[in-house]
């Protein structure tokens, strides 16, 4: 029989090994669900695995890595800041549209002039109007006590009208016959994150996360601040004890998260995506979510995730046109990794004793 | 590896892949925004294909993929088809126009077909129907059919496509009843079940007994089956399955004949940019069956009407026509340019409300 004991101390050697494990597990369970689909499993995989990086194309999938994983590393590195607190801001897709949003008004309010100031301008007013849409619910939890989950996600399906009405009327192309966008900023020199070296993948929101990488590692681990972040996630009373002001602590952890989702929100829309439009957000704010808590909250966890999740994405892809495996496989896919990752969670915090049924 | 070397083997892998693929079969890729089983837009985008690869059999080899999003992961997608060796690759939403254009620029000797958009290159060309004649015939059948003189319509975003259609209804619509009026709902969707079962359960709490919509589910028909006496149209696709009552008829998109001809035209060498709009008389828009619970006198108007369109001796946009703002459009018996429908930002006169904005 099978008993679980809990562990007087959670398993650091199972906190590295769960994520692996999840990622065997899932490609084990997705193997059998792609054999139901009629496919080959073991092609399936290795197409989604293999392909991308070193495939006969991985000349252009690798760089495609960066462009896809900067978004998910750079707002979910702010995410965890607050997750690590117990600081649940669920609203990340928001703060990304607003973000997006407010930093392409201040570009296109300079269009057509050319100057190098354009686009820092444009990456401030990205982060502000992150941070701006974060601070309703951070200000509402701490003057009213309002729960910070609905809160943010609410302000999600908010953002994404004010989205649509930006594509259809103020932000709209005046040169589009009509029709719903804004115009493109990878036609205009100075609002355009360009790739730093052509080919690379490598834009401005590519540094970006990795400086943000580097900002939460130092914070977390050699500042006082990622103390009392910490500290108040694990034991809130006796952070409350140790001098830490929860409400404060609220704000800059919604804070920063949702400039940092902001700020990934401006590179896209300048970069990559070019321009504002009905459709813009694709749930980069959501799966940053998933991409936090499969890097463990630790910001080299983070960063490694996201490239793993850029990478089920783009091998997702490929085996959607190659092998003709349906969409929702694929995110069905992606899901089993979470599922599993939670699942195998327990290892960390139990362990699995094999005891003899004792008769009665 | 240096830079440079690196992009040359790139530029190379890139001119190896196209060249291989053009002498084995010819390969066509597809685009979609939703999932092939939408029972709308994509649907039918989907039976294209299928129509393609029953025609030309082993000649061709086709492939897709759905839900792609508009904007960055659509260039990606786009240039994933085109480095897999695409010769030909229709990209079925408007949100696709620069992703199409940017890729297209990469790989010159591909070429791109994009649905809906205005902007061509040498190797892009456009396609779309006219959609508006269908409306036109479903208009009629509308003011002939409601008894509370209010016709319901769920519109999904205030673009020329869309406008064009509520325009197009109301004109024939009136036409065939004067005291018909429209109550048009924005739905801010293409394909959301929920918000469309929301708004024509509030069309219909508002009176109307007509729903006309220019979204791709079939809630707002299942919506209106549960209503007494409501009538509704299939959009994008047949939708069948309500059918007599309350679905009377549709207008279907019909990609198989253009997707056929433009495969063709790559197979021969004989493939050129265009922009093409065809409507009902190149079999593009088709008018699904009009169902037994439209009299025989209105069914017998409606498809003269629709003849009538298709032989060209009756646009559905015919002067004397004014705008909302009772400014004068067409002159008696002159037809609206393409120019103006394509871009139509406007309503006839006679809608109430504005287009938001």
């Amino acid at each position: 029989m099978l008993k679980l004991e809990k562990r007087p101390q959670p398993s650091q050697l199972w906190t590295y090994l769960t994520p692996l494990l999840a990622v065997i597990i899932t490609m084990i369970a997705g193997s059998a669900l792609f054999a139901l689909l009629g496919k080959n499993p073991i092609e399936a995989v290795a197409t989604i695995f293999w392909e991308p990086l070193f495939g006969e194309f991985s000349f252009y999938y690798r760089p495609q890595l960066l462009v896809k994983g900067a978004p998910l590393v750079l707002i979910a590195i702010g995410l965890s800041l607050g997750f690590r607190a117990g600081i649940w801001n669920i609203g990340a897709e928001g703060q990304y549209i607003i973000g997006a949003i407010t930093g392409a008004a201040v570009g296109l309010a300079f269009y057509p002039a050319e100057s190098w100031l354009i686009f820092p301008l444009m990456v401030l007013a990205g982060a502000l109007g992150g941070l701006a849409w974060a601070m309703i619910p951070a200000f509402l939890q701490v003057r009213f006590g309002t729960n910070e989950i609905l809160v943010s996600l609410m302000l999600v399906y908010v953002a994404e009208q004010l989205l649509a009405s930006m594509s259809l009327g103020l932000l709209k192309n005046p040169e589009g016959f009509g029709f719903p966008g804004s115009r493109n900023f990878q036609q205009y020199a100075s609002g355009h994150n360009a790739e730093i070296i052509t080919g690379s993948g490598m834009h401005w929101g590519v540094v970006a996360a990795l400086i943000a990488v580097i900002f939460a590692y130092i914070l977390l681990n050699r500042h006082i601040l990622g103390y009392h972040i910490r500290l108040t996630g694990q034991a809130p009373r006796a952070a409350r004890f140790a001098g830490v002001r929860p409400n404060l602590l609220i704000l800059f952890c919604l804070g920063t998260s949702g400039a940092l989702a902001g700020l990934a929100g401006l590179f896209e829309v300048s970069g990559p995506a070019g321009q504002i439009s009905i459709d813009f957000n694709v749930g980069y704010g959501f799966t940053a979510i998933i991409v936090a808590f499969l890097g463990r909250l630790h910001p080299v966890g983070i960063m490694l995730a996201g490239l793993l999740m850029a990478l089920t994405y783009i091998g997702g892809e490929i085996a959607q046109s190659n092998l003709g495996l349906p969409a929702a496989a694929i995110q069905l896919f992606q899901g089993m990794l979470l599922f599993f990752l939670l699942a195998v969670d327990l290892l960390t915090n139990y362990r699995i004793r094999f005891v003899k049924a004792e008769t009665a | 590896m240096k830079l440079t070397k690196f992009l040359a083997s790139a530029a190379l892998t890139v001119g190896l892949a196209t060249s291989a693929m053009a002498q084995d079969k010819t390969k066509v890729g597809f685009i979609y925004v939703g999932p092939v089983g939408d029972g709308g837009w994509t649907y039918e985008h989907n039976q294209g294909r299928l129509a393609v690869e029953e025609h030309f059999g082993d000649k061709v080899e086709t492939v897709f993929q759905e839900s792609v999003p508009e904007g960055a992961d659509a260039e990606r997608a786009i240039t994933q088809m085109a480095l897999q060796g695409a010769d030909l690759i229709f990209t079925t939403s408007f949100g696709y126009m620069e992703p199409t254009l940017s890729v297209a620029g990469k790989f010159p000797k591909v070429k791109f077909e994009h649905a809906t958009g205005y902007k061509t290159a040498p190797n892009v060309s456009t396609y779309s129907a006219r959609f508006y004649e269908g409306r036109a015939v479903q208009g009629h059948i509308a003011g002939r059919m409601t008894k509370s003189n209010i016709i319901g319509y769920i519109a999904s975003f205030p673009i020329p496509e869309v406008i064009r259609g509520i325009n197009s209804a109301y004109i024939h619509a009136k036409k065939a009843n004067p005291d018909v009026q429209f109550k048009i709902i924005w739905a801010y969707t293409w394909f959301d079940p929920a918000k469309e079962a929301d708004a024509a359960t509030a069309l219909i709490e508002q009176g109307a007994d007509v729903i006309l919509q220019h979204t791709d589910s079939t809630a707002p028909q299942a919506a209106a089956e549960k209503a007494e006496g409501v009538i509704t149209f299939g959009q994008a696709s047949d939708m069948a399955e309500y059918a007599p009552a309350p679905r009377v008829s549709s207008i279907i998109d019909n990609w198989a004949p253009y997707y056929i001809a433009r495969t063709q035209a790559v197979m021969d060498g004989s493939w050129q940019s265009v922009m093409t709009w065809d409507g009902i008389s190149a079999g593009m828009v088709k008018i699904g069956e009009i169902s037994d619970a439209v009299p025989a006198d209105v069914k017998a108007e409606a498809l003269a009407l629709k003849d009538a369109i298709a032989a060209g001796t009756n646009h559905p946009f015919t002067g004397p026509l004014k705008k909302q703002d009772g400014s004068d459009w067409l002159a008696a018996g002159e037809t609206a340019d393409d120019g103006t429908l394509a871009g139509m930002n406007f309503y006839v006169e006679g809608i109430e409300g504005d287009i938001p904005n």
